[in-house]
């Protein structure tokens, strides 16, 4: 399993790496909503600084649909995907490898967005390690409900329209419990109102990937 | 395996027989019994919610601190029963009966759908309601509340998952996909449960389903409230059966939608030629 996740991750990031889509279209659409944000919010950076733990995670969440449909779309040509099923690559490997290149995307893109709100809003951060923890629960979170999701769409030609209506709901605990680790981490912020935020972003995390592993190769079979 | 195919996903499309060479299957007829099940409950949740708003409006009395304002909880509570416990719960766990093998079957998906579907509209109720009901009270159309996030984040959650029904597919296929969005849907409620609770909680204690379940309000207004659950959670089974009864109607309209166009087609051409033609026996099935 492990070695068949490995495998596909490579592939994913290899694909990546000579196409630059993330990092040439996802990157920059996340720095065009951290602007849109501040225009929207006006030029107060006080304001920007108070409300740039929640704008940072919706920039996430906006960026996670376009790494996820990429990560559908490498497949949907030439029959990937029926190649990739009958590789003998074991369900639970394909969908860990097609996660954790979907993740790794994300926390590059997560390192540009936080350089973005601090840079750009004035965002000052006391505790960084519970941003760091944040963020990689957060990603893990994300990836994994968007590959599952992205697996259930990924035959339907509707899939751009229909992907986000199904995966922002289920992320709003994502979001909600990033947003406040983030609060709780600020200057100003007390640290210790993020611990149950952290537990919730491990069973959240835990409660997906379990479903994940379990069934992805039943969830291939509808698409 | 799909070299030869256009760029299209064919998959995507509900097959339909290839060539319909004996006409049409006939249409799943309602059994008596079932029929008049069905009248029945859908008459006596006609009369229970006709008499839940007489009393709820003319009978009982109205309150000390909310005055006639208090005649909504005999309508939303009931209301978001029906939508958040009844349906949605009846949805995740025929979901789920669907997934497991042995329990596979068209009438666990079927049933789900209906219940999401109905359980939407009353979802939408329970808002609506609740929104009329909290202007006067707490000030606000809207509040970011515990249980109004939740309620909220539920609705969009089963809209993706009817959204997600729409798209055409075998039934099989659609079936198979929408469990998996009912059951990613149902693994999240306790997680959103918990993450808008540590959020933000305005909304009123539980009238009826508190730990316990000893009601907090008496006499008359407690007898109506509970009637009024009768009626919406019998109100919710007559639509229920019906949408059910429809789902099995559509599945058959796609299955044979095109046999039977071309049946029709057909005795439309013989017709037509044997009536220039003045000659008489025509094939009903349209063979010849």
């Amino acid at each position: 399993m492990w070695r068949d996740a490995a495998l596909v991750a490579g592939k994913d990031l290899r694909i990546e790496a000579r196409s630059r889509v993330a990092l040439a279209q996802v990157a920059p659409f996340g720095i065009v909503a951290l602007a849109l944000f501040a225009f929207a919010l006006g030029p107060d950076r006080a304001v920007m600084a108070k409300g740039a733990p929640g704008l940072f995670w919706v920039a996430v969440l906006f960026c996670t649909v376009l790494a996820v449909q990429r990560s559908v779309s490498v497949e949907s040509a030439d029959g990937a995907r029926d190649g990739l099923r009958l590789s003998g690559i074991d369900p639970a490997g394909l969908f860990l490898g097609k996660a954790a290149a979907v993740g790794a995307q994300l926390l590059v893109l997560e390192a540009i967005l936080v350089a973005g709100v601090v840079v750009l809003y004035g965002a000052r951060i006391e505790v960084p390690w519970m941003v760091v923890v944040s963020c990689a629960l957060g990603t893990v979170g994300l990836a994994v409900t968007g590959t599952l999701y992205g697996a259930l769409s990924a035959g339907v030609r509707v899939r751009e329209t229909l992907l986000p209506l199904l995966l922002l709901p289920i992320a709003a605990p994502v979001l909600l419990a990033g947003t406040r680790i983030w609060q709780a981490a600020m200057v100003g912020g007390t640290p210790a109102d993020g611990t149950q935020w952290l537990r919730l972003l491990v069973a959240f995390d835990a409660v997906y990937l379990a479903v994940g592993v379990i069934l992805f190769g039943p969830i291939q079979e509808t698409a | 395996m799909s070299d030869l195919a256009p760029a299209t996903d064919r998959r995507d499309r509900p097959v339909a027989p290839a060539v319909p060479t004996t006409g049409v299957t006939p249409a799943p007829v309602q059994s008596p019994r079932a029929r008049a099940t069905e009248r029945t409950i859908g008459v006596l949740a006609l009369v229970g919610t006709a008499f839940t708003v007489w009393l709820g409006l003319w009978v009982t009395p109205p309150d000390r601190t909310q005055g006639d304002l208090v005649r909504l909880v005999y309508l939303h509570p009931g209301v978001a029963w029906v939508a958040l416990y009844l349906a949605f719960g009846l949805a995740a766990v025929s979901s789920v009966l669907y997934l497991w093998p042995r329990t596979r079957s068209l009438f666990w998906d079927r049933l789900a759908a209906a219940a999401v579907e109905v359980g939407v509209v009353f979802n939408v109720c329970t808002l609506v309601s609740g929104s009329i009901w909290g202007k006067p009270t707490w000030g606000v159309w809207w509040a970011w509340d515990a249980r109004l996030t939740l309620t909220a984040v539920l609705l969009v959650l089963f809209l993706g998952y009817l959204a997600i029904r729409r798209v055409p597919a075998e039934p099989e296929v659609r079936a198979r996909r929408s469990a998996f969005v009912a059951l990613f849907a149902v693994l999240d409620v306790p997680l959103v449960h918990f993450s808008v609770n540590w959020w933000n909680t305005l909304h009123q204690g539980a009238t009826v389903l508190n730990p316990g379940l000893t009601l907090k309000i008496h006499g008359s207004m407690a007898w109506t409230l509970l009637l009024g659950f009768v009626a919406l959670t019998l109100a919710f089974v007559w639509m229920l059966l019906v949408r059910y009864r429809i789902g099995v109607l559509e599945d058959w309209l796609d299955a044979n939608e095109l046999g039977a166009a071309l049946v029709e087609r057909r005795s439309e051409g013989a017709g037509a030629s044997a009536g220039a033609a003045g000659s008489a026996p025509i094939d009903p099935v349209g063979v010849a």
